[in-house]
């Protein structure tokens, strides 16, 4: 064997060597990156949850944990459901139709909703996941003239209707997510479970 | 008399015989380890230009408070309990409970602020004086590491006790990673360990805080203070002093580190520790800017708090992310409202280093770029309504010209004439 030939092949030992090696890494670095991800205790806590709403007075919110995320509820008054109508232009999404993944498909009309009056959304802004604020009140020195009820997310100031609906402008992309949800019963609701629901 | 001669040489032989004994001593190991050699080359015989300022001091006292952080870390580490249960009750157990553990959390909560406190003093030292520029290209970018170890370290650490500013300070931050494209919402949740917040995530922040990003940030402050010795330390003038160097091979304009900078670092050290204390003792809160006082509720997932900020030192990247209605776009201009620091080196294409004879154009940018940075700091802590959102996007614009404009401003600078050595007044 020549000397040049040795050299290559010293070469070529040296490259598969620290290919090898290099391939060994990547691949002793995937169980421990892998382990960040949601072990299957936390995948298996994400159970539905009930919410019985015989007790939730008009215009009134109560608000549920469902997979660690609030979830709210709330019985809207036919005043509240007739002030979502006519202000589509200043709405980033009015018919929920950019990020149809936010809701189910029974919850993409106005009233984002199976029963118009009664909204379950998540309770958590689509910008950075705070959890905005109910304000139901009408023109409040804060929120200004235009305000007619909704939630305003306290961290970035980004505002939604009565409906989750995202006004343009704001940093929030997309609308409130609607969780899948049915109704077992008239006064009971099932938060995490849609089977059969909006048939 | 003679006694007394004979006691007196007794005495002198028996410390020469000493000092025999440990110059043997030093003798031994040196073969063993370059410990002479070390001290020599990074102490004794490291020279330093003899013109610094007070503003020289601050790299030392970021030492000093990394030492104050660690130390009084280990020591938390000792009574705190990183689960979502008991997280908070346990800090109240520091606080109440431990002997002096009020004192230790105070150290390590005002030190968390006071490391900002200096480093950014530390920084803007560095571009006053030009200390980022050639040959320092490296240096100024471990340095830039090191100041992001720091952040993730403080934010990391202000989950532990598990408050509501806590909570839903990482909510925000974490989300921030949704705002990358294709993979955001897997990468959040990667991050997050689960679908919220939860014990999960303080338990994996709690061992990034407490093992991996400190053994980080300790080995990049070594490597730091090698580049600087590597290259030298800058000085007010800008210039370097290792082009005039005496017969020795000794710069001329150069001082011994030790003792002429230690003494001088030493002298910092104990008005910065009677500063330190004076917060620690009468203002450990500084009025909710170093403790802010939502955190003194349990982390509650139901309810963000009404008036959210993140603490004082990351407000003017906070600000820069409010300022921008779009989550994509203002979560890319926050980050590269830090990326774009790094470049400095290759932005500024001013020659001359100091900003003693450098261009009116470069201290009036300057200049600017230190307001907009102080005001945005401000306006990240106020809520986002009007007038603060306009303002805020003022002083983003701002921010951004300074690095946008570089190139061009500092080429055509106005230079005034640099001198041979440095000056020095007695």
């Amino acid at each position: 064997m020549s000397a040049k030939s040795g050299l290559n092949r010293r070469h070529f030992l040296a490259v598969a060597t620290s290919v090898a090696g290099a391939a060994g890494v990547v691949m002793i670095a995937v169980p421990f990156v892998m382990s960040f991800k949601p072990n299957a205790k936390a995948q298996a806590l994400g159970a539905p949850v009930q919410v019985d709403i015989s007790k939730l007075e008009v215009g009134a919110l109560v608000r549920v944990m469902w997979r660690g995320k609030p979830v709210w509820v709330v019985r809207r008054s036919p005043d509240m459901l007739q002030r979502l109508k006519g202000r589509d232009a200043k709405l980033e999404d009015p018919r929920s139709e950019k990020f149809p993944d936010q809701q189910p498909a029974y919850a993409q009309n106005e009233t984002r909703s199976i029963r118009p009056e009664i909204l379950v959304v998540l309770g958590v802004c689509t910008h950075l996941g705070c959890a905005p604020i109910e304000r139901f009140d009408i023109a409040p020195v804060d929120l200004g003239p235009d305000w007619v009820g909704g939630f305003y997310c306290p961290c970035h100031g980004s505002k939604f209707d009565l409906a989750g609906r995202v006004y343009a402008g704001f940093p929030a992309p997309s609308n409130l997510a609607i969780p899948p949800y049915r109704f077992i019963t008239e006064n009971l609701i099932l938060v995490g479970d849609d089977t059969g629901a909006g048939s | 008399m003679n006694a007394r001669r004979d006691a007196i040489t007794d005495e002198t032989t028996l410390m020469s015989k000493t000092a025999d004994k440990l110059s043997e001593l030093v003798d031994w190991i040196d073969v063993r380890f370059p410990m002479t050699k070390m001290l020599k080359e990074h102490a004794t015989e490291y020279y330093a230009a003899k013109n610094f300022n007070v503003l020289y001091v601050f790299g030392a006292l970021a030492m000093v408070v990394l030492v104050i952080q660690l130390v009084t870390g280990i020591f938390l580490t000792m009574s705190y309990k990183p689960d979502a249960e008991k997280a908070f009750a346990s800090v109240e157990y520091i606080m109440r409970d431990v002997e002096w553990g009020w004192l230790i959390r105070y150290m390590h909560s005002t030190g968390a602020s006071f490391f900002f406190i200096v480093v950014y003093i530390h920084m803007f030292r560095g571009m006053m004086y030009g200390s980022y520029k050639n040959p320092r290209e490296l240096l100024w970018i471990i340095g830039m590491l090191i100041y992001v170890c720091l952040m993730a370290e403080g934010f990391l650490g202000y989950l532990l006790p598990w408050g509501q500013m806590s909570y839903w300070g990482a909510q925000v931050i974490v989300s921030l990673f949704g705002a990358v494209p294709g993979i955001g919402e897997g990468l959040v949740e990667w991050i997050r360990g689960d679908y919220f917040i939860s014990d999960i995530t303080l338990n994996r922040f709690f061992a990034l805080h407490v093992a991996a990003v400190p053994l980080a940030l300790i080995m990049l402050v070594v490597m730091h203070i090698l580049a600087l010795h590597e290259t030298g330390s800058l000085n007010p003038d800008g210039i370097e002093i290792k082009e005039h160097k005496g017969p020795d091979g000794i710069p001329l304009d150069g001082i011994a580190f030790h003792p002429y900078y230690t003494v001088k670092d030493l002298v910092a050290m104990i008005v910065f520790f009677a500063a330190f204390s004076g917060v620690v003792f009468f203002a450990p809160e500084m009025g909710g800017y170093f403790l802010e006082h939502a955190n003194f509720e349990p982390a509650n997932p139901l309810k963000t708090p009404e008036h959210i900020a993140p603490v004082w030192y990351y407000t003017p990247f906070y600000a820069i992310l409010r300022a921008v209605p779009s989550k994509g776009f203002g979560a890319f201009l926050m980050a590269m409202a830090l990326i774009l620091l790094f470049f400095l080196p290759w932005l500024d294409r001013c020659k001359v280093k100091s900003i003693r004879y450098r261009g009116w154009t470069f201290k009036l940018a300057l200049t600017v770029f230190a307001v907009s940075f102080v005001c945005l700091g401000y306006l990240g802590m106020q809520p986002a309504v009007e007038p603060y959102v306009t303002i805020t996007r003022i002083f983003t614009i701002l921010y951004f010209s300074f690095f946008l404009f570089m190139p061009i401003y500092t080429r055509f600078e106005k230079t005034r004439p640099v001198p041979e050595r440095v000056t020095y007044d007695q």
